[in-house]
């Protein structure tokens, strides 16, 4: 029997401050910075602001946990394992807390919110099992030598966190980061640093050891700077904007080599050939676009539709953002569907790019405009007639905003949905056989779904072609990025065989 | 956490179990007379009692007095319990819709009620078996409890691929479950055998029809009562409690059972093998006996190497399968190397399990004690000589003393037959050749060890022995993610690890045709 969540709507904000060595301290400039509630547009409390010595901080701390002979090091992978697994416990325990710390900072619905932290929990519990599976071979080189390969942890890990899912994306970095036996300072998004901060307090409960976890509240030019800069940071995890993404390599590469992986934007294709099931495909096709008001790396922002069905489509994906118009509004109530954009930034650019599309000529088939009255709510809007070349056929919105476009042949729809500098996901809706295998073969991107959208799970890789990202985050691909890989060999057994015959396969 | 490291670091338990002083003031104490809750066949998720009716005793081997009966399962039994296996692997059925996380969340769920009730189930398995209760406690549970969770994690990462082949073709592997897992398991190691075939049996997906042994069934029988509490549904574990010829056979050649795995002497093995391939060419695997040699070279740690060859022959009574059984100590340190074995086997304190300073209890059954005892006759008769031992102990139970031969040959039968028992057996040698010639000289190839500083030697005798498992500088050291089983007549197959799952999972290759196939 399942119960129904409910919100914490009033909660008092226990963790406001920076985490090193499992304790938390004020910045050392002793600034803060403001969190703001976007459904309200006003404060919600100050945070610790994290800088330069802030992160000099943290990672000397996860430096130190990371010696040989430490306790982590020391550290039995299974047991590590078990951490990992007991965390997931306590932020399944805590859900309802953690959703509606990620409510009030960045605007989701309650229920989509604590339906994203009871997700986020599997994957913590991916990452827990795998922890002592991960290791290296014996490979039979050439010569009298016995050689093997140990997958070590790569180090001190620094990862960026965004804003448009918190917790989930807590648990994406910190399972196969944990799991692999690193040490991580983290920066959190300063639009949503309370849930972040919520669930390092329940690394400190559940037993990590300190300095294992850390985490430095503030903004990307400082903070997220400091961090992808320093010369100790082994390792640099990122999500957040492509733009973001190649300064952050740059850093990596002028500094010390980092290893760097990124999530960074998208422009996803979802085609709807004419043979697809009408009804379902226009609500995956709604859903994958303005689920979290758009904010979504992997939104299905360019909707492909076969001529034969165009005009049908456009009509009830109309019909569908209308709906969805009617159940905008305070994202704690059960009922809200459609919550505000994270913030003024966001907000003035999601009303910029819906400008540029009427005046490129797109049609408006419905919303196109703000909300109005407080906070940053922008009505779901739905552009038709959409020509390739437009901005909103181009750039990343990351708003409520869905682009239909008009195609006759699959051939000439997979080129255009490869058309694109991002490759992060894509999908076709179709009942054929051939369309379904020529089209996930085809096209040039991370996730393809066939016949549904947004369809993530822990166990399967996540990540983008082309400048939607390097690298895979989630399964077993995931641990990749955060080993290095040793070879060892060694000589043997130089005078045991009489027979001068000296290596045994 | 104390006791979970206290088990799990090799050298911490032989010291704890000589000094009985780390682990023992944290040890909760047992229960020495734990209630029978759970004695019938369990099929279904139900405990009923055989078809025929009749039950067996099982015996408390400290005492020889029966605890208590059982339910005794036959092939009707066993007929039952295939059919209930097979309704819940049907197409469509609760366990083959599930998740696979969601396997591995009721793994790790039967895993934490194991915890819960750690100090019943220890007290259950030292009754009926005899094993020292502070070993159960810290050695046994902490194995089984980690093996479940283990494999918990590999759940949902059985994975197949996708492979380049050549044509317009898009292909694919899928890692399947077998099907119905008959499994049947020893009395030496009851929670552990049973951790060792549920765990990957059910994290590929399978059912399971166990048939535990007639010497050890209760505990079994409370883990399944667990397993149902966890939530695994019904028909997708069942027990069968009863005697090998009549229940193991029925499962051994039952035309719906799939897989079998069973665990037990090399010669029990045979029959089932053979019984598997006459009914319908079941998958086989086998964990069989051995008769590990166990090498102290002249450099070796004495007083280590005294310890761990002491550890390797005695642990839990002699009754293991990878027992260090064949001690072949290097010539130049041999006469110090005996004396000091038979001093350390003199002072092995033997007696009531439940007693927290002893290190031995008593031998299993009977029939295990006269064939050990007989063991220790033909040693005397054959020409080795008794440093140590040699005898039974007290009038109650099946209590042997820590008994030592040396000058023995290797065509003595105690030095070629498997003993299964607190007997150990040293040999002396001079050079490397001659020594692993002599070490191959057997049917067996289960485990083998090497007590040595010496960087070149260890990995040469390492990655020379013909043994499943090598240890350097200890011994019986295990862990959930590291392959056991058999070269030679010591089996067939892997358990443990990775490699543990290949046999419960049925790979099936899929090919589609496309239009284009592009790299």
């Amino acid at each position: 029997m399942e119960k129904t969540p409910k919100p914490v709507r009033d909660q008092k904000i226990v963790y406001t401050k920076i985490l090193i060595n499992n304790e938390f301290v004020d910045s050392v400039s002793g600034k803060t910075f403001p969190v703001i509630n976007p459904t309200t547009g006003k404060k919600i409390c100050d945070v610790s602001e994290g800088d330069k010595e802030d992160i000099d901080k943290a990672v000397a701390a996860a430096k130190e946990a990371f010696k040989l002979g430490s306790p982590w090091r020391r550290m039995d992978a299974s047991q590590r394992g078990r951490l990992l697994y007991k965390l997931g416990d306590l932020m399944e325990r805590d859900a309802e807390i953690i959703a509606s710390l990620i409510t009030l900072e960045m605007g989701k619905p309650f229920l989509q919110a604590y339906g994203e932290t009871m997700w986020a929990t599997g994957v913590l519990r991916f990452y827990a099992g795998l922890a002592d599976k991960i290791g290296g071979k014996t490979i039979p080189i050439d010569g009298d030598l016995f050689a093997f390969t140990r997958h070590e942890p790569v180090g001190v890990c620094g990862q960026i966190t965004p804003w448009n899912y918190p917790a989930s994306m807590f648990t994406w970095k910190i399972g196969p980061a944990l799991a692999c036996g690193c040490t991580v300072v983290m920066k959190p998004a300063e639009q949503s640093p309370l849930s972040g901060l919520h669930l390092v307090a329940l690394c400190q409960e559940v037993g990590i050891p300190p300095g294992v976890v850390n985490m430095v509240p503030g903004y990307g030019p400082t903070a997220g700077a400091a961090l992808t800069n320093h010369p100790d940071v082994d390792k640099v995890a990122f999500t957040g904007s492509t733009e973001v993404g190649k300064i952050i390599l740059q850093a990596s590469g002028g500094t010390n080599i980092k290893r760097t992986s990124l999530e960074l934007g998208g422009k996803s294709p979802c085609v709807i050939m004419d043979d697809a099931d009408l009804d379902e495909a226009v609500q995956f096709a709604h859903d994958g676009v303005m689920v979290n008001a758009g904010q979504c790396c992997i939104a299905g922002s360019r909707t492909f539709v076969h001529e034969k069905i165009y005009d049908q489509f456009v009509a009830k994906s109309r019909e569908l953002a209308e709906k969805r118009t009617l159940v905008t509004g305070d994202p704690f109530d059960p009922n809200t569907q459609h919550g505000p954009q994270v913030d003024e930034d966001q907000y003035k650019k999601v009303l910029e790019l819906i400008e540029s599309g009427k005046t490129d000529g797109a049609k408006v088939e419905c919303g196109g405009a703000a909300v109005g009255g407080q906070g940053f709510f922008i009505k779901p809007t739905v552009f038709s007639g959409v020509t390739d070349n437009m901005r909103i056929a181009k750039e990343e919105i990351f708003g409520p905003v869905q682009q239909l476009f008009k195609f006759k042949t699959l051939d000439e729809v997979i080129e255009r949905a490869n058309a694109t500098t991002y490759g992060l996901g894509a999908a076709i809706f179709t009942k054929n056989i051939d369309n379904a295998m020529t089209f996930t073969q085809g096209v040039r991107a991370g996730t393809v779904w066939v016949n549904l959208y947004d369809v993530i799970h822990p166990q399967a890789p996540f990540g983008g072609f082309k400048m939607s990202g390097l690298g895979r985050e989630l399964g077993e691909y995931g641990i990749a990025a955060y080993q290095e890989v040793k070879s060892k060999e060694l000589i043997v057994f130089l005078c045991y065989y009489p027979c001068g015959c000296r290596r045994y396969a | 956490m104390a006791l979970f490291r206290c088990g799990l670091k090799f050298r911490a338990l032989s010291a704890a179990l000589r000094n009985n002083v780390a682990c023992m003031s944290s040890l909760p104490q047992p229960i020495k007379n734990p209630e029978i809750k759970y004695n019938k066949v369990f099929i279904n998720n139900d405990f009923v009692d055989s078809q025929s009716g009749k039950t067996f005793p099982t015996i408390n081997p400290a005492t020889g007095e029966v605890i208590c009966q059982v339910a005794e399962g036959d092939k009707k039994d066993v007929d039952l319990a295939v059919k209930a296996a097979q309704d819940a692997f049907r197409l469509g059925s609760p366990w083959r819709r599930m998740d696979a996380s969601e396997r591995g969340v009721l793994l790790n769920k039967l895993a934490d009620l194991i915890e819960r009730d750690r100090v019943y189930i220890t007290s259950l398995e030292t009754l009926d078996n005899g094993k020292p209760y502070h070993v159960a406690f810290n050695a046994d549970l902490n194995l089984v409890i980690k093996c479940y969770r283990y494999y918990a994690g590999w759940a949902d990462k059985i994975e197949g691929k996708t492979v380049p082949v050549a044509g317009d073709f898009f292909a694919y592997t899928r890692r399947e479950p077998v099907g119905v897992c008959g499994q049947i398991i020893p009395w030496n190691f009851p929670l552990l055998m049973q951790a060792w075939k549920l765990g990957p049996a059910l994290a590929c997906g399978n059912v399971v029809v166990m048939k535990v042994a007639e010497q050890t069934p209760l505990t079994a029988l409370y883990i399944a009562h667990l397993a149902r509490e966890a939530g695994f549904p019904p028909g997708v574990i069942n027990i069968i409690p009863g005697y090998g010829p009549t229940a193991g056979g029925a499962i051994a050649s039952h035309m719906d059972v799939d897989k079998l795995a069973f665990t037990g002497s090399t010669e029990v093995g045979q029959i089932v093998a053979q019984a598997a391939a006459q009914s319908n060419l079941k998958r086989v695997t086998l964990e069989l006996g051995g008769k590990s040699p166990n090498i102290v070279l002249a450099d070796a740690d004495m007083e280590q190497a005294v310890e761990t060859s002491h550890f390797a022959l005695y642990f839990n009574q002699g009754q293991c399968c990878c027992a260090g059984s064949r001690t072949f100590v290097e010539e130049k340190i041999y006469d110090e190397f005996v004396e000091r074995s038979a001093e350390r086997a003199k002072k092995r304190t033997v007696g009531n399990p439940f007693d927290l300073t002893n290190e031995q209890g008593p031998q299993v059954d009977q029939e295990q004690t006269d064939k050990i005892m007989s063991y220790i006759k033909s040693g005397k008769e054959q020409g080795a000589k008794l440093v140590a031992g040699g005898n039974k102990m007290g009038d109650k139970g099946y209590f042997i003393e820590p008994t030592v031969f040396a000058d023995v040959k290797d065509e003595m039968k105690i030095a070629q037959e498997e003993i299964f028992g607190p007997v150990q057996t040293i040999l002396k040698f001079k050079d490397m050749d001659e020594l692993i010639e002599r070490c191959h000289k057997t049917i067996y190839g289960l485990a083998a060890a090497v007590q040595t500083k010496d960087l070149e030697k260890a990995l040469h005798l390492s990655n020379t022995l013909r043994a499943g498992t090598v240890w350097v500088n200890c011994f019986d050291v295990f862990d959930a993610s590291m392959p056991f089983g058999g070269y030679k007549m010591s089996g067939n197959g892997r358990e443990l690890g990775e490699y543990g799952l290949e046999a419960y999972s049925e790979v099936k290759s899929v090919v589609i045709k496309i239009p284009q196939k592009n790299s």
